[in-house]
């Protein structure tokens, strides 16, 4: 272990000793200072986002090539902790409304976020498996935060068993693949493929069972049924804060397992991912029809969209679109959490005690009421349904034009039309809220209120001004 | 500044500044916003008339173009343009007019959430104008599916009894359309290397015909759910009954344009081996939505649903003079957009007129009107009968000329044109019949204490009328406008029916 194999993971391994001194540090912060608590570990995540950006730019290895740090990394860490520090602003008020201040959640969310990071570096699958723990681990503690109410024990235990499952799946899926390329690595898998020495029926079994882990953690159907009732159990706050941070850890996993260690299996993998798409896309957005209660309605929205992001996955298996195809799920995950944060904000702040307030019909002349937070929920809305000048839009149409691109013409005409069911349960969340006369409360404080206003500005900043931060995704390419 | 400097986007953006005024006006001030609101629209207008007189009438090319790189971004290049022609430019004028009439026409109807309603207005004729000027494929689908949205309030928070369910129908139904659009401007644009519509224009649509005939097939779809054609129609009732008069007048006089001029800029002017291929289908379309659109509206008891069917009758017209595709039948199909923009506006406000008074659109609640209100009752008559087609009046020019254009069409031919005239009759027929039952006959009762319309209400109606003589009595400069760019398309079109026999 040399400073140079140190300096690869300096992000992640500041985030982990901030945050263990932050554990120590809250039991000195009395009950009603828990403020300095979230302050401090926003502070954290600046300094692993600042620390992350530094680093930005260079392509380095380190233990050994176990982790590896590259433009794809970057853009995912910054994507990460500003999702924990949004995560944070979420919370603040949160917990003090609903009688639950107690700075652990601050620290967990640091871990997790350090696990999420850990992720986007992993370059080898031992260390993707480490990540995938550490991340999933305090986020099955954090659903369980409202304890002891048994709606959140009860989705935390289904959480934690289903994703020790997941986990098994996984830890399989490394040992196949360690049978049949005799390494864990994963350029070592690729180079084994290369030579000829993997055995390739074995490698697609382990590629296959990596899928399943992966394909849990970003909820793709099959493997969703955990989502809607963890969104619903799990405090809102750190709802929020899962959706979109689990959801790009995950899809960075998927991108280096799926994109890096099998190219050659890519014709075997095309069809199974191709299905996993279609399947999530559809079934995602047709049982979100059905709710009626606003948590499971977006839990069922989350399945779809990453529905949308496995379209440009399965491009991927186009060798001519694939630096684009990566570009556009990068773009997609920070369009997603973006737009994710600021519905999941809106939610919070209209949810009062004992978990009231929740059900669609809740929202019922909050545009009367309280006109800029409807506003502002429409605006997060449409851009989940991909209307324009959101930068949901923007983002739907990179990742269809690689499905044509790559010539996935029927994929990409599922997802389209998909998209256009979505509108129906989107929209009738605006409509309830402007449409339907009711006594919508909202209790918001000023950072909840100003976390919903940048989220919404952002959500068109960038739907017009898309350029700058695409050509960042462009840039942020895979390295081996 | 340069961006400021062109008319274009000055018209098309002017009425965001009306929005920012309006949201720091405090919404007890109903009477501050409805004048904000007017203002700024005739703001546009004005700067729509100097685009008027930069125009060069005899150039069929874009015309006061702006053109910026929008994204460049992994290999490819959008642009933000606008530009107009003599295609566009009729109806960007339509819809620069129509606006601040049809949010003057609220000024009483809509008491409730005036602030919200204004801002819907302006943020719609942004929409609007954008989809009639943009230049980039992309640009313009940002504007298209953008216009959704306003529209979809105006009705659904306005709107009468089963306002929730028309808003969601019309979104929904537009959206089938305009999704699958958007793959295959994607296809389009992947496959040409450009989202530029000049580019693309001035280098031909290189692609093989049945991959053309796909691409017309996705384009078309979107625009004839808008216009809407038979049998894609069934949204545009529902939209109309329930949506406020002011929203009624904007989607009969503009929205629907979106369709008609979505054909004629992208599916004539794009694919125009596979505008003859579909030549006879889509006009045998246009031809049951006249007959259709004409024999349910007579049979409607509901004053606004039966002009809401005139609507699909009428532009079955405008369908069947741009699918003539000759320059005859393209330039009574404009001509045809503009005069149902005026003439079916002006029906609409006349059904919100006697159902702001009565608070009922039963056409068997009337009767013998004409005795109580005789202003009401003249403007009437003169609306109804343009949109009957009475030589002398708009509607008229409009009909004969699509007509003259179907009949000598090599494509279509007489029988197309005969069984189009039948439509004229089943019209004289409805709206006869319309006049009958409103305003003469008994006076009803209750109806006696009506009053006549007022000066606002005067004043809309009247400068509506002054079209609807104008263009009837002296089409000339209307056909001026448009002839050159209607000539160059017409050629194309043409050269592309020899090449394919």
């Amino acid at each position: 272990m040399t400073f140079s194999d140190l300096s690869t993971l300096l992000p992640e391994i500041a985030l982990v000793i901030w945050a263990s001194v932050l554990l120590l540090v809250d039991l000195f912060i009395p009950k009603v200072r828990k403020g300095w608590t979230a302050f401090l570990a926003a502070l954290g995540l600046a300094l692993a986002f600042g620390l992350a950006v530094a680093q930005g730019g260079g392509v380095g290895a380190g233990f050994h090539g176990m982790v590896v740090s590259d433009g794809f990394a970057t853009f995912l860490e910054a994507l990460l902790a500003l999702s924990g520090a949004l995560g944070i602003l979420l919370a603040y008020d949160y917990l003090k409304r609903q009688q639950m201040v107690r700075g652990e959640y601050y620290t967990l969310l640091l871990f997790s976020v350090a696990g999420m990071m850990l992720m986007a570096k992993a370059a080898d699958l031992m260390v993707m498996f480490l990540a995938l723990e550490l991340l999933s681990i305090p986020l099955y503690v954090l659903t369980a935060f409202a304890r002891p109410r048994e709606i959140g024990e009860e989705a935390a235990l289904k959480y934690f068993l289903l994703g020790a499952f997941a986990a098994a799946f996984f830890v399989y899926g490394i040992a196949l693949t360690y049978g049949a390329t005799q390494t864990t690595r994963i350029a070592g898998i690729a180079a084994a493929v290369d030579t000829g020495r993997a055995n390739l029926t074995l490698l697609a079994f382990g590629a296959g069972l990596l899928l399943v882990g992966l394909g849990f953690k970003v909820a793709a159907v099959p493997f969703h049924m955990w989502t809607p009732d963890v969104y619903q159990g799990a405090p809102s706050p750190m709802t929020g804060f899962m959706a979109a941070g689990a959801k790009v850890a995950g899809f960075a996993a998927l991108l280096r397992v799926l994109v890096l260690a099998f190219p050659v299996l890519g014709g075997r993998l095309t069809p199974i991912v191709w299905v996993l798409a279609l399947l999530t896309m559809v079934v995602g957005n047709l049982a979100a029809l059905a709710q009626k209660n606003i948590k499971r309605m977006l839990a069922y929205s989350s399945i779809a969209h990453a529905g949308y992001m496995l379209v440009a996955v399965v491009a991927f298996a186009n060798a001519k679109v694939a630096p684009m195809a990566v570009a556009a799920v990068l773009f997609y995950l920070g369009a997603y959490a973006l737009t994710s944060f600021g519905a999941w904000a809106v939610v919070v702040a209209v949810e009062h005690a004992e978990g009231q307030g929740l059900e669609i019909a809740d929202y019922a002349g909050l545009g009367r009421k309280h006109p800029w937070l409807a506003l502002a929920m429409t605006v997060f809305m449409l851009s989940f349904g991909g209307f324009p000048p959101t930068v949901g839009f923007v983002g739907k149409f990179y990742l269809f034009r690689v499905a044509l691109d790559a010539g996935f013409v029927g994929l990409a005409i599922v997802g389209v039309l998909a998209s256009v069911v979505s509108v129906y349960y989107y929209m009738r969340v605006v409509t309830t809220m402007y449409m339907k006369e009711g006594e919508a409360e909202a209790h918001g404080d000023a950072w909840l209120n100003l976390g919903v206003a940048l989220t919404a500005l952002a959500t068109i900043f960038f739907g017009i001004v898309t350029a700058p931060a695409f050509q960042w995704a462009v840039q942020a390419v895979l390295h081996l | 500044m340069d961006f400021l400097m062109n008319p274009l986007n000055l018209m098309t953006f002017f009425p965001l500044v009306g929005v920012a005024i309006i949201l720091l006006i405090p919404r007890e001030r109903k009477d501050a916003i409805r004048w904000v609101a007017v203002v700024t629209s005739l703001v546009s207008f004005f700067v729509s008339l100097w685009m008027l007189s930069m125009f060069h009438a005899k150039d069929p090319a874009f015309q006061m173009v702006y053109d910026k790189i929008w994204m460049k971004a992994g290999g490819f290049e959008i642009h933000y343009a606008l530009g107009v022609d003599g295609l566009s430019i009729l109806l960007v004028l339509l819809t620069t007019l129509l606006t601040p009439i049809s949010i003057f026409s609220a000024w009483t109807a809509i008491e409730d959430r005036v602030k919200e309603f204004a801002i819907a207005f302006l943020v719609m004729e942004v929409g609007m104008l954008g989809v009639f000027l943009a230049l980039d494929l992309f640009t313009f689908f940002v504007f298209w599916e953008f216009s959704l949205v306003p529209m979809y309030f105006i009705i659904g928070i306005w709107g009468g009894p089963r306002r929730t369910y028309s808003a969601i129908k019309f979104m929904l139904y537009t959206m089938v359309g305009s999704v699958l659009m958007l793959l295959a401007i994607l296809w389009l644009g992947l496959s040409q290397g450009t989202f530029m519509l000049p580019d693309l224009l001035a280098k031909g649509v290189n692609l093989p015909l049945h991959l053309q005939s796909w691409l017309f097939l996705a384009f078309a779809l979107a625009f004839a759910i808008k216009v809407p054609m038979w049998p894609l129609h069934s949204w545009l009732p529902d939209a109309h009954v329930e949506a406020p008069t002011a929203g009624s007048v904007i989607l009969a006089g503009v929205l629907l344009k979106m369709g008609t001029y979505g054909f004629l800029r992208f599916n004539l002017s794009l694919f125009p081996e596979a505008s003859v291929k579909f030549a006879v289908p889509i006009a045998v379309l246009a031809i049951i939505g006249i007959i259709y659109g004409a024999m349910v509206a007579y049979a409607q008891k509901d004053f606004k649903k039966l002009v809401a069917y005139t609507s699909v009758s009428h532009l079955g017209f405008v369908m069947l003079g741009l699918f003539a595709l000759n320059p005859m039948g393209i330039a009574g199909g404009i001509l045809q957009m503009i005069n149902h923009g005026i003439s079916t506006g002006a029906l609409f406000l006349i059904v919100g007129i006697i159902y702001e008074r009565t608070h009922t659109r039963d056409l068997g609640a009337f009767g013998g009107l004409w005795k109580i209100m005789p202003i009401y009752g003249a403007f009437s008559l003169v609306v109804a009968l343009s949109s009957m087609g009475l030589p002398g009046l708009n509607g008229f020019i409009g009909e004969f000329t699509i007509l003259m254009g179907a009949f000598q069409s090599p494509i279509l031919g007489p029988v197309f044109a005969i069984s189009a005239a039948v439509g004229i009759v089943l019209a004289a027929v409805y709206i006869l019949v319309m006049l009958q039952k409103v305003f003469l006959g008994p006076v009803k009762e209750k109806n006696l204490g009506l009053k006549d319309l007022n000066w606002r209400e005067i004043t809309v109606l009247a400068v509506l009328t002054v079209f609807i003589f104008w263009i009837g009595l002296h089409p000339a400069p209307f056909f001026n406008l448009m002839m050159p760019s209607v000539e160059k398309l017409a050629h194309g079109l043409q050269a592309a029916a020899l090449a394919m026999h």
